[in-house]
Order: C-alpha cells, then sequence, then structure tokens
C-alpha cells in the first residue's frame, strides 16, 4: 500500500475553517475533513468508463474524508486543450487536470513536481515505457503522473481477410490469437511488406487508409515510419539533422506509398481512417482500437475481420507510435497533498487493471509490467484481437518528434512536419531536397525560446 | 417687486434645471456603467493582456519585447497567412456585395405580397450558427464520402478534391463564406433601396435615363454609404473569421488555407506558443484599422455633403 495517505498536517490545513486546531487526528476525519479537491479528467469515448473511474475515486474520497469534485472534459473541439490553456492562464481551477502526451512538458514550471510520489509508484508498479518517460519528464523530472485513462498504441487495424486475399499476409500467423508473437513470421512484416500490401489492396479496390493531414493519426503513423528508418529531425541536443540519408530514403519511401493512398488522404483528420476501415473501404488503418468499436456497433460484419497489431519493422527497427495521458497538479494547487494521494490510488495495479476492463481495452497504462491484463486476451469478435495490442513482440514504442528536445518535439509533432514535408513531395512535386530545405527552415523557428 | 419676484423665480428655474441637467448626466453614467465595465472586461483588458502575452518568451517566463514580432516578419508561413486572409477576405467580401446587392434588387422588385417569405427565405444561410452550417458544408465536401462529388459522379463528371487540393479548399472556404455572408449584404441592401426616394426614379425616366444609368446616378450614389459601412463591417468579420476555415481544412491541405485567426490557434493552443499565437492574432487590428480609417473616413465625406445639400 502506497505511503501517499494524507498527513496530518496536510490534513488539518486542507480542513483548516473546519477542523479545530489541536483536536485529534481521529477526531478531525469527520465528512470531508481532508478539505476539497477538485479534478478534470478526460471524458473517455467507451460508455461506463468514466463510471469506473468514479467509482475508483469516490471509495478513495470516502477513505481519506476529502470532498471530491469531479469533471469529465470531452477532448472533442479542443475543450480539455483549452481548459487546459485558460487555467495555465488564471492560476485558478482544478487541483487535477488530465493532460494528453505534450502537455506536462509544455506547462513543467506550472505543474507540480511530482518525483517523490514517482518515486513510489514506480517501485511499486515497475518502470514506465521510454515514451511515458520522455513526456512526463521533461527537465529530469517528472511532471505528471501517467493515467490510464486515454493513453493508447496506433499500431496497424488490419482487415484479416483482405490482407490475406489479396495481399498474402497471414496477420494470425504473425500474431496469433492465442499466443505471443511468431518472431519469424512477424520478422516479414516491415515496411517494404506493407508497401507491397498496399499496392495489392489498391488494385483490388481496398486501399489502405492512411492519412497524410496534420492531425495525431496521421504524424504518428508517419513518424513511425521516420523512426524504423532512423530519420530524425533534431537529435537530443537540439540539432537540426534532417537532412540526411535516412531522411531522404524515408521521404522516397513515404511517396511511393502515397501513391496507394486515398486520392484525398493529404485532407484526412483523425476520423477519416476510422470511417474509411468501418465503411468496409479498406484493409488498413494506423488507429486505437476506438474504430474497431465503433464498428462492433455499426457494421459487425467488418468489425469481426479487425486485427490488431504492431507496426512494421524498418532497417533501424520496428516503432509502434505509444500516446500516453497524464494526470498533472497545478502547482497552485491548495490541496497537493490530497491530489496525490488520489493519483497514488490510481495508480496502483488493481485500479489500472478495473480502468482498463472498463474501456474494453482502448486503455494501456504506461508501466510494462501492467501489459498483460487479461482483458486484452478475451476482448473480441473477433477474440484475441487486442492481445497485441499492447506491445507485442520486438516493437518499440515510440512518439513521432523523439528524442528532440520537449519544446522543439512540441513543434514538430503539433506542426506536423514530417507529413508537411512529405506532402510537399506528393502534391507539391517538389524534390526530398527541398522539402528537407523547408523543413530546416521550419525547425530553425521551433528553437526560439 | 414683482420683478425682484420674477428674477428670484427665473433664477430658481435656471438653478434648478442646472442640477437637474446634472442629475441627469449622471443617471445616464450609472446606466451606461454596466455596459462599460462589460467593454472594460471583455474588450479592453483582453486586448492589453493579449499585447502583454505578445511580449513574452515561448515558456511565457520572460519579457522579449518586440522579438516575437520580428521573428514572425522572418518566416514564411506568416506570410504565406497574410496573403491567404487578404486574399480569403477581400474576394469574400466581394462576392457577398455582388451577390447581396443582385438579391437586393430581385426581391425590391418583388410584389409586397410574396416579398416577405423569399426575404425570409433568403436569410436562412445568415440565421443558422455558422458551426452548424459548416457542418453540413463539410460533410457536402468531405473528402471520402462527400455528398457534392456523389451528384457530380452520378451525371458522369469526374469527382473534386473539395478539400485535399490547395486551391480548391481555398474556394471551398470562401464559397462557404459567401454563403453564409450574403444575406446580410442582401438585408442591408435593401432597406437602403426602400429609403431611395421614388422621385429620384421618376425624374431620371422623364430624363429618359435607361435602367443601368439609373443605376449609376441614382441608386449607387445614394447606397454608397451603407455599401462602404456594409464592406467595412464585413471585412472585419471575415478577416476575423475563424469557424469556417477551422471546420472545414484546420488551414490545411500544407497550411495553405489558414488564416489569421486559424493560425493563431494552431500555433497558440495547439502547439502552446500562446506568445506567437497572441502576436498572430494582433497583426489583424493594424490592418482592419487602416481599412476602417479610410472607409469611414469617406463615410464621414459623404455624409458632410449630403448635410450640405439638404441644409
Amino acid at each position: 500500500m502506497t505511503r501517499w495517505h494524507l498527513s496530518r498536517r496536510s490534513l488539518l490545513a486542507g480542513a483548516s475553517g473546519t477542523v479545530v486546531a489541536g483536536t485529534t487526528l481521529g477526531r478531525a476525519r469527520g465528512a470531508y475533513a481532508a478539505g476539497k479537491l477538485s479534478v478534470g479528467f478526460w471524458d473517455h469515448w467507451v460508455p461506463g468508463a468514466n463510471d469506473t473511474l468514479t467509482r475508483l475515486c469516490r471509495e478513495w474520497a470516502e477513505k481519506e474524508k476529502v470532498d471530491l469534485k469531479i469533471d469529465y472534459i470531452p477532448s472533442q473541439g479542443n475543450k480539455l486543450l483549452l481548459t487546459i490553456a485558460a487555467e495555465a492562464q488564471a492560476r485558478s481551477g482544478h487541483d487535477i487536470l488530465a493532460m494528453n502526451t505534450w502537455l506536462p512538458g509544455s506547462h513543467a514550471e506550472r505543474l507540480e513536481p511530482v518525483d517523490d510520489l514517482m518515486k513510489e509508484i514506480l517501485a511499486n508498479n515497475g518502470p514506465t515505457n521510454p515514451v511515458v518517460e520522455y513526456l512526463g519528464k521533461p527537465d529530469g523530472h517528472w511532471r505528471a503522473v501517467p493515467a490510464t485513462p486515454g493513453s493508447q498504441m496506433k499500431g496497424p487495424a488490419s482487415r484479416l481477410d483482405l490482407m490475406k486475399e489479396h495481399a498474402g499476409i497471414d496477420l494470425l500467423a504473425m500474431y496469433p490469437p492465442d499466443g505471443p508473437a511468431n518472431a519469424a513470421e512477424a520478422a516479414k512484416w516491415t515496411w517494404d511488406a506493407l508497401l507491397a500490401a498496399a499496392e495489392k489492396c489498391h488494385k483490388a479496390g481496398y486501399p489502405f487508409g492512411i492519412g497524410l493531414g496534420t492531425t495525431s493519426d496521421s504524424v504518428d503513423t508517419w513518424g513511425s515510419l521516420f523512426q524504423a528508418y532512423g530519420a530524425r529531425l533534431v537529435d537530443e541536443q537540439g540539432n537540426i539533422v534532417v537532412s540526411s540519408d535516412a531522411t531522404r530514403a524515408a521521404l522516397d519511401f513515404s511517396k511511393r506509398l502515397a501513391a496507394f493512398l486515398p486520392a484525398d488522404a493529404i485532407a484526412w483528420d483523425d476520423g477519416s481512417n476510422n470511417r474509411w476501415l468501418i465503411s468496409g473501404k479498406g484493409a488498413l488503418i494506423f488507429n486505437p482500437p476506438s474504430a474497431w468499436a465503433v464498428a462492433k456497433r455499426d457494421a459487425p460484419q467488418v468489425a469481426e475481420k479487425i486485427w490488431h497489431h504492431p507496426a512494421p519493422a524498418g532497417p533501424k527497427g520496428r516503432f509502434g507510435p505509444y500516446l500516453p495521458y497524464y494526470w498533472g497538479i497545478w502547482a497552485f494547487s491548495p490541496n497537493k497533498s490530497a491530489a496525490k494521494s488520489l493519483l497514488a490510488h490510481l495508480s496502483t495495479r488493481s485500479a489500472a487493471e478495473q480502468l482498463v476492463a472498463a474501456s474494453q481495452g482502448y486503455d494501456i497504462p504506461g508501466y510494462t509490467s501492467f501489459n498483460d491484463f487479461k482483458t486484452w486476451l478475451e476482448e473480441g469478435p473477433p477474440k484475441g484481437t487486442l492481445r497485441h495490442y499492447p506491445n507485442s513482440g520486438d516493437q518499440i514504442l515510440s512518439i513521432a518528434a523523439a528524442p528532440a528536445p520537449h519544446k522543439i518535439a512540441e513543434q514538430i509533432y503539433n506542426q506536423a512536419t514530417i507529413t508537411k514535408m512529405i506532402a510537399r513531395m506528393v502534391q507539391g512535386g517538389e524534390s526530398a531536397d527541398k522539402a528537407i530545405a523547408w523543413a530546416e527552415r521550419e525547425l530553425e523557428g521551433f528553437m526560439r525560446g | 417687486m414683482a420683478q425682484a419676484a420674477g428674477g428670484a423665480y427665473r433664477e430658481r428655474v435656471v438653478a434648478r434645471g442646472g442640477s437637474l441637467a446634472r442629475r441627469r448626466a449622471w443617471i445616464a453614467f450609472f446606466l451606461c456603467l454596466p455596459l462599460i465595465l462589460l467593454v472594460l472586461a471583455l474588450v479592453v483588458y483582453p486586448a492589453f493582456y493579449s499585447l502583454h502575452l505578445a511580449t513574452l518568451n515561448k515558456s511565457m517566463t520572460r519579457f522579449v519585447g518586440l522579438a516575437n514580432f520580428t521573428f514572425l516578419f522572418k518566416r514564411e508561413t506568416f506570410w504565406m497567412v497574410v496573403e491567404q486572409s487578404v486574399i480569403f477576405a477581400v474576394s469574400a467580401v466581394i462576392f457577398k456585395a455582388l451577390i447581396g446587392f443582385l438579391l437586393a434588387h430581385l426581391v425590391h422588385r418583388l410584389p409586397d405580397k410574396g416579398q416577405r417569405k423569399w426575404r425570409g427565405m433568403l436569410l436562412v444561410p445568415w440565421v443558422i450558427p455558422p458551426a452548424m452550417s459548416t457542418l453540413v458544408w463539410w460533410w457536402m465536401y468531405e473528402p471520402s464520402y462527400s455528398a457534392l462529388n456523389w451528384l457530380l459522379r452520378s451525371v458522369g463528371l469526374e469527382a473534386v478534391p473539395w478539400l485535399g487540393d490547395p486551391y480548391w479548399a481555398r474556394f471551398s472556404v470562401i464559397l462557404v463564406n459567401v454563403w453564409y455572408g450574403a444575406p446580410f449584404f442582401m438585408i442591408m441592401y435593401l432597406a437602403a433601396l426602400k429609403s431611395v426616394p421614388a422621385e429620384l426614379y421618376e425624374a431620371a425616366d422623364i430624363d429618359g435615363a435607361n435602367a443601368f444609368q439609373k443605376l449609376i446616378y441614382v441608386t449607387l450614389p445614394m447606397l454608397r454609404n451603407i455599401i462602404a459601412v456594409t464592406v467595412l463591417f464585413s471585412l472585419i468579420v471575415t478577416f476575423a473569421n475563424f469557424d469556417i476555415v477551422r471546420i472545414l481544412t484546420a488551414g490545411g491541405p500544407r497550411d495553405m488555407t489558414h488564416v489569421f485567426a486559424t493560425w493563431a490557434f494552431k500555433l497558440g493552443i495547439e502547439s502552446n506558443d500562446i506568445p506567437l499565437g497572441a502576436c498572430v492574432s494582433l497583426f489583424m487590428f493594424p490592418i482592419l484599422g487602416a481599412a476602417a480609417i479610410f472607409i469611414l473616413r469617406d463615410v464621414h465625406r459623404r455624409s458632410r455633403e449630403l448635410a450640405g445639400v439638404t441644409g
């Protein structure tokens, strides 16, 4: 059990006005004796997922005697992003807010460091995957606690039947439903194999649905390709290294692959690929299981043929896009001790397992030892479709723009520099060198302090 | 005696009148106070706050003066956004004004009985919340399932990449803006047309003027002020447009449909560079300020001319 129970001092501080000084701790623990706590969680799209999180929080609040207020804030229409920006400016609002991917680093100066809490959580749960640490510890300090709700992989979601029939790829042999990845078979799943399959499926009338837009799904997919080729835009030290043979090779490959993608892929957003797969038009997309979950409801005949599996491998390895969510405590929070206590409670293995089950397997906690929950083995149809959705086989979890320093990587990611480079070649007819020169100028701008 | 009493009475009346005027001024001030406070809170404070933000570094921890502005001047994307904002606003306003003018004339010529019905129907695009109507347009343009492309294909024509090709995408966002804004011009011009004295047209008829001459020498001069004001108003609103571009293209493809507001949002909120976002949004101010000065000066001069004619 974690030591993040509320201390006597914080309890008294939090309950000022309601607790008479000098009262013994035992007597002080009346209703809401430990003060108030306000939390803004990400509003989960899976029906019922919020209920489990609420129940876990209420259990904690009852035990710790905290007056807990929970808001669920949707990410649609950038509501959560705007709430975070507004509270950061106003220095007022929730004590804890859910923050995705880059936000703990963006607001590092305004967040309470949680090194002490993370030390204890990591001692209990084991290490996080490298992406979680890269994003959550941007300046050598943990700025937020990895959250289970919303954390996701964006590997391929493929049609078993179409891939076998038109591309001759047996995904079940590579990533079987009842066991770990078959290393020998999975080794054949490379970006070159994907390109060949894309061409065949395109000819058969089922093009792969990979967007070339500027939203997260597009950036993650092409980012994993760049990493598989060893193409980096900016290195760990902040040097611009985009002009390299690796980048030229990745761009050349991207141009060849783009020829077999839907004509308007350049205008796709994060919903376009989902609709593409659910409609039955496409053989493969890169996405968490949300498209599959919607297909289960709207197009069950499509859903039962969808298989989630790791990304293809390139010359430098197999890189799977992982996007974590975090819970950050604002530095202005008046009840940090209670906030840390709640986050410790939500970071236990038991809580994470319940949250994963409630999300029907969509959420993937950032702790590598938590990748064995039974939800992923049982979800279907087809049964086992999520078995290889958490990390599997030789896949390395990654995020586009890494390993650049956080503030630069954030700009590369959010301004979609990688997909814009490809779009300049595919649509603008530019050469690889010209696209790289453009990217260099953009990157110089991102260095602004 | 009577004279003295009359003088005192006059003094009392004058004194009472003065205090009444003072009291009225205070009442007027207090009645306006909520509005003044509202303007201070929602217009003046945000304007100065965004000026303050624009002078901070990316992490908002240090004052950097005008460094963000000079930085923007060196960015090619910034100049592309300037060009696109001008293309978007100017072309949309021209088409809105032309279509509104045409529609106003058509509706004006309808018999009174049917006119109200047509007026109501033509105003529909303007009264629907733009975010909602733009979503319908997005569905018509949607890359994979475009309703417009379905129609084109059904008559044997090629599908159009409405949002996928930068130039078609620019056309698409301008078209939606024109569709949304033209009814505003129509209703303003219609009201102005109704206020043009019929005697002027009768006199022109007697002088043998044809329809085109009546338009040039009677209608346009009489509508000049309202045209100037509507163009200015629409230019300001169109320059600051956010929802149409945001919903349809989010600035893509390749940033080629971004306008000031969408690019400011992209930089400030989505990329967490609030000072740079504030900087971009402030660039609209001098452009619109210059347009307002020129147009309002012309309106003022015209009003004085008219006052001189009638006075």
